[in-house]
């Protein structure tokens, strides 16, 4: 139930793609949630989708993954589609039960909604699914260094990123265990309507808030005790480079926003 | 038989790169009010075992009976199944959520759906268990006391579904010596005054050799070893090859021996020990 979040993992392997720098992956996915938006039409998004795939491809990603990411936000999906389905004011095409009203307007938004949706997950995933967290919270350091200036704090925001990722697996352990000693003391966490569900699960968010706060603490001191005293004057072992394939990525995504900014007059 | 287990395999996220066999044809019977240790090192498959025992886990293939009731069958309460079996897992203090000790011992008995009466004995009954008063205790937060008293309280959680079986995974971890000498105390009095099936699994050897009639040696998911403590701790090779060890007076004994000493190597407890050194003392005077 737990294990089968995959938004935020990673997929060890030395594609292409794995092999980029991460600074270079972040600005380009960027850069692809901003053209997906940019779209108005069939034609771009079949572009889209065919550079997806190829970027999929290269990643040597199972797609089973990304359908993973996907069905973990289905519903979302759906209600957003419905929801710009009924409520787009419109030419009314037809009428679910005579109440609800499906304009063409409507359901014109609600298919390209649900498009850029689904690319936005698949595009996110590839960049976290090839990307360390290691190495995607030092891409999101050196790129935000140039805002230091006016007070961003760059390496502590790089930090504290790096220590929630690092926890994600250790509370989702933390949670399951939790739950397995109070379903022994006769909890039952499947059964009755949603407010009897939520508060069903008092029992396993109090005991999970205590042992963060701990873990924090412990953190925090074993950091002390390391001398850890954040970003000032502070060297790394692996520096960021970029080379010959960074260039050839560049080059193609640039290519590909060309051809996705045509793509608007095609209609 | 509250406790029989039948050809038990368990296969971890079966069908994935990650998969493996945790369990491994286990088969195992455990008497009305017997005393059982559990042993092995760590990922020997312990702690998935007694999980399968109130069906937190379910098994790839064989059968649990609990009074001789197969609880993998179709149409078993769980929570019935839970109610007689009780599990105190690692660190149970971490399980502590409500305001005041009464109510978080009250948890497992209100989702039995018992009386109010019915949950003031029970609490008050698991309280006197673990030797903690109920006057002082019952509204006190539960946060605010001891590691050694958190632990009690959460015990007292457990027992307040008034287990048949009750089975406990490491309870003295991470405590101090008073906080151990005291859950122990507590444990061997639940299984000597109230009769209780224990199984209790540790890393202490020290531990099952003063309280278990039966061990049980677990190594890569197999029952490798098999019998009282006084025969399985006769085996030392074997147990030192799968990372385990003796009780330390045994090792003593043995050093003892070396040295030219008519001392009885078959010992394992303390007070086993004492009595041989004594023994050995006073015929020297002779």
């Amino acid at each position: 139930m737990i294990k089968d979040i995959t938004i935020g993992q990673y997929l060890p392997g030395d594609s292409f793609i794995h092999k980029l720098d991460p600074r270079v992956k972040i600005l380009l996915a960027f850069l692809y949630i901003i053209l997906i938006f940019l779209i108005n039409n069939f034609y771009g998004y079949l572009v889209v989708i065919a550079f997806t795939l190829l970027v999929v491809m290269l990643a040597k990603i199972p797609i089973k993954y990304l359908f993973n990411g996907i069905k973990g936000v289905i519903w979302l999906i759906i209600f957003t589609a419905v929801l710009n389905a009924t409520l787009t004011p419109g030419k009314v095409i037809f009428k679910l039960f005579n109440l609800i009203p499906f304009t063409d307007k409507g359901i014109d938004l609600a298919l390209f909604m649900s498009m850029r949706l689904i690319l936005l997950i698949v595009g996110t995933s590839v960049l976290t699914l090839t990307t360390s967290p290691i190495s995607l919270t030092d891409g999101i350091e050196r790129l935000l260094n140039p805002f230091k200036k006016i007070g961003v704090p760059a390496h502590e925001l790089a930090m504290m990123m790096t220590i929630a990722l690092r926890f994600i697996p250790t509370l989702l352990d933390e949670t399951d265990k939790i739950m397995k000693a109070q379903m022994a003391r006769g909890a039952d966490f499947d059964s009755g309507g949603i407010i009897k569900k939520a508060k069903n699960l008092i029992p396993v968010l109090v005991p999970l808030f205590i042992s963060a706060f701990r873990r924090a603490d412990e953190l925090a001191l074993a950091m002390e005790a390391r001398c850890y005293r954040g970003g000032e004057n502070r060297t790394r072992m692996k520096q960021l480079k970029t080379d010959k394939r960074d260039y050839i990525a560049i080059a193609a995504f640039i290519a590909f926003s060309i051809i996705c900014i045509i793509s608007r007059r095609w209609r | 038989m509250p406790v029989k287990v039948e050809n038990l395999t368990y296969v971890y996220m079966p069908n994935t790169p990650f998969e493996k066999k945790a369990l491994d044809n286990i088969n195992l019977e455990i008497k009305d009010g017997e005393f059982v240790g559990l042993i092995g090192h760590t990922g020997s498959g312990k702690s998935t075992l007694i999980q399968q025992l109130n069906g937190l886990l379910k098994p790839t293939f064989g059968k649990v009976y609990i009074d001789d009731i197969s609880i993998t069958d179709k149409g078993i309460s769980l929570k019935s199944i839970r109610q007689k079996v009780g599990i105190v897992f690692q660190y149970p203090e971490h399980q502590l959520f409500e305001e005041t000790v009464y109510k978080d011992i009250a948890f497992g008995p209100t989702n039995l759906g018992l009386t109010n009466e019915e949950i003031e004995k029970r609490v008050k009954r698991a309280m006197d268990f673990v030797g903690l008063d109920y006057e002082t205790y019952k509204d006190r937060s539960p946060f605010e006391l001891s590691g050694g008293q958190k632990r009690r309280v959460a015990i007292a959680g457990v027992l307040a579904m008034e287990p048949k079986v009750l089975i406990l995974d490491e309870p003295t971890a991470g405590l101090d010596p008073k906080g151990r000498d005291e859950v122990l105390k507590q444990i061997k009095r639940m299984h000597k005054e109230y009769k209780m099936t224990i199984i209790m699994v540790t890393h202490s050897m020290d531990e099952v050799a003063q309280l278990a009639d039966r061990l049980i040696v677990l190594d890569k998911g197999k029952i490798v070893i098999e019998g009282s403590p006084r025969e399985v701790f006769n085996q030392i090779d074997t147990l030192e090859k799968i990372g385990l060890s003796v009780p330390q007076v045994k090792y003593l004994a043995k050093k003892l021996k070396e040295k030219g000493f008519n001392i009885n190597e078959d010992i394992i407890t303390l007070e086993e020990a004492k009595r041989e050194i004594l023994r050995l003392f006073k015929e020297r005077k002779i």
